[in-house]
């Protein structure tokens, strides 16, 4: 259990995929423009590394070496339409805000990592954990960008009104997607370093 | 290895062919829902239930809305492909008597906290449309000469928005007088208005000033022609 514990929360601080990874930055930047659609993307994201991971840790003695990658890449895709589809149809208004990063999630680097470094070499079970961990851990950062990019942008969070008046536009346009960033991985650095 | 790999693709294509049979309906459900909230925002209350049609000389389709036998009013999908990121999609709403009831954005892709503003409730754009007659609008964005308030100084989301108008409102000529009335952009309408002007300066009609040919009835000067009692 111990194991266990440790293979899901290192995905969320040790091995967090968008601060100490730095792993999946398209998507980082492009659909934190606000809480709620860095929380969209973040969910999708985990839904198809806990899946695939799954998958491929079930299947990883079928598959030969040579094909492997081309096998993930299946899998992947496969979630990742499947996460489309019913995105389309039961959460309509995040499909549209989410747009052409939904069908990115197959490119994404954190899944294939992740299927590649862990979920073939280890158990169903690990490999799930692992999935939900690392998927968590690119959830909360995502969200905790938009957070910060929608509050210093538009005064607002979760689309309710903190203030009148909006904020510095900057924060929701592209280059405000990179100071955020940079800003978070130094403190998150710095706070983890202490431990 | 091949084998293997034909496996997978084959399985994986069947999840994924089944997924998508369970959610054809909702997703085709989902769509059509957005289009009557769109419908429902932007015209007079109507009880039918309004199907798309076309007209000659429109990209895109008008929905007629009806209260009993009564037609209430004209809803047209218009599309602007100016957008600062590509097109820049809008449900017009038009009474019979050529109001526009309402504006609704359906797809837009401008600067997030600039151009989007278009799609905030009661926004100046809007306003510019909204409850007025259309053909008293002057439809360009006040910068070039029109009626219509800019959301940002750069104006392009708001001549976007503003083309997308004013292709609606040629469609809702279209099926109202039955005439084709082929939308040109704004850039055409003013070297149409510039020829126009020259034509009618050319002095054609012998001897008489513009404010005499203009007695005859017969419009500006060149046109007055034979039947001016002037020549």
């Amino acid at each position: 259990m111990g194991k266990n514990l440790s293979t899901f929360t290192s995905g969320i601080v040790k091995n967090n995929p968008t601060f100490v990874l730095v792993l999946g930055m398209c998507p980082t930047l492009a659909t934190t423009s606000s809480a709620a659609n860095g929380m969209g993307m973040g969910a999708a994201t985990m839904f198809v590394l806990i899946m695939s991971n799954i998958v491929i840790s079930l299947i990883k003695n079928l598959i030969p070496d040579k094909v492997r990658i081309p096998a993930y890449i299946v899998v992947i895709a496969s979630f990742v339409t499947v996460v489309q589809l019913l995105m389309q149809a039961y959460l309509p208004d995040l499909y549209n805000t989410l747009g052409v990063f939904i069908p990115l999630i197959v490119v994404n680097c954190i899944i294939l990592g992740r299927a590649e470094a862990f979920a073939s070499k280890n158990g169903v079970w690990a490999s799930a954990l692992d999935g939900a961990g690392i998927g968590l851990g690119f959830t909360l950062s995502l969200t905790l960008i938009g957070m910060v990019r929608e509050i210093l942008g538009n005064g607002q969070i979760f689309g309710m009104d903190l203030w009148q008046g909006g904020g510095a536009l900057i924060f929701v346009l592209a280059p405000g997607a990179f100071i955020v960033l940079g800003y978070l991985m130094i403190l998150f650095r710095k706070l983890t370093a202490k431990k | 290895m091949v084998l293997v790999l034909f496996v997978i693709c084959l399985v994986a294509s069947g999840a994924v062919a089944l997924v998508n049979n369970v959610t054809a309906e909702p997703i085709a459900k989902a769509q059509a829902q957005k289009v009557v909230a769109a419908l429902k925002a932007v015209l007079p209350e109507f009880d039918n239930t309004p199907e798309a049609a076309t007209v000659e000389g429109f990209e895109g389709v008008y929905y007629e809305a009806k209260s009993g036998d009564q037609t209430v009013g004209y809803a047209f999908e218009s599309t602007s492909p100016n957008g600062f990121n590509g097109n820049v999609k809008l449900m017009v709403g038009f009474a019979v008597d050529g109001t526009i009831v309402n504006i609704e954005v359906l797809e837009q892709a401008e600067t997030p906290g600039l151009g989007t503003n278009m799609t905030v409730a009661d926004n100046v754009l809007l306003l510019s449309f909204r409850g007025k007659q259309a053909a008293d609008v002057n439809m360009t964005v006040k910068k070039d000469g029109g009626d219509v308030d800019a959301l940002t100084a750069a104006t392009i989301s708001s001549r976007a928005y503003t083309d997308a108008v004013a292709r609606a409102y040629a469609a809702f000529k279209s099926v109202t007088t039955g005439e084709v009335n082929a939308y040109t952009s704004a850039t055409q309408l003013k070297a149409q208005t510039e020829n126009a002007t020259t034509a009618t300066e050319a002095p054609a009609c012998g001897g008489c000033t513009k404010e005499e040919a203009q007695e005859c009835g017969k419009g500006p000067h060149g046109n007055c022609g034979a039947n001016c009692k002037h020549k």
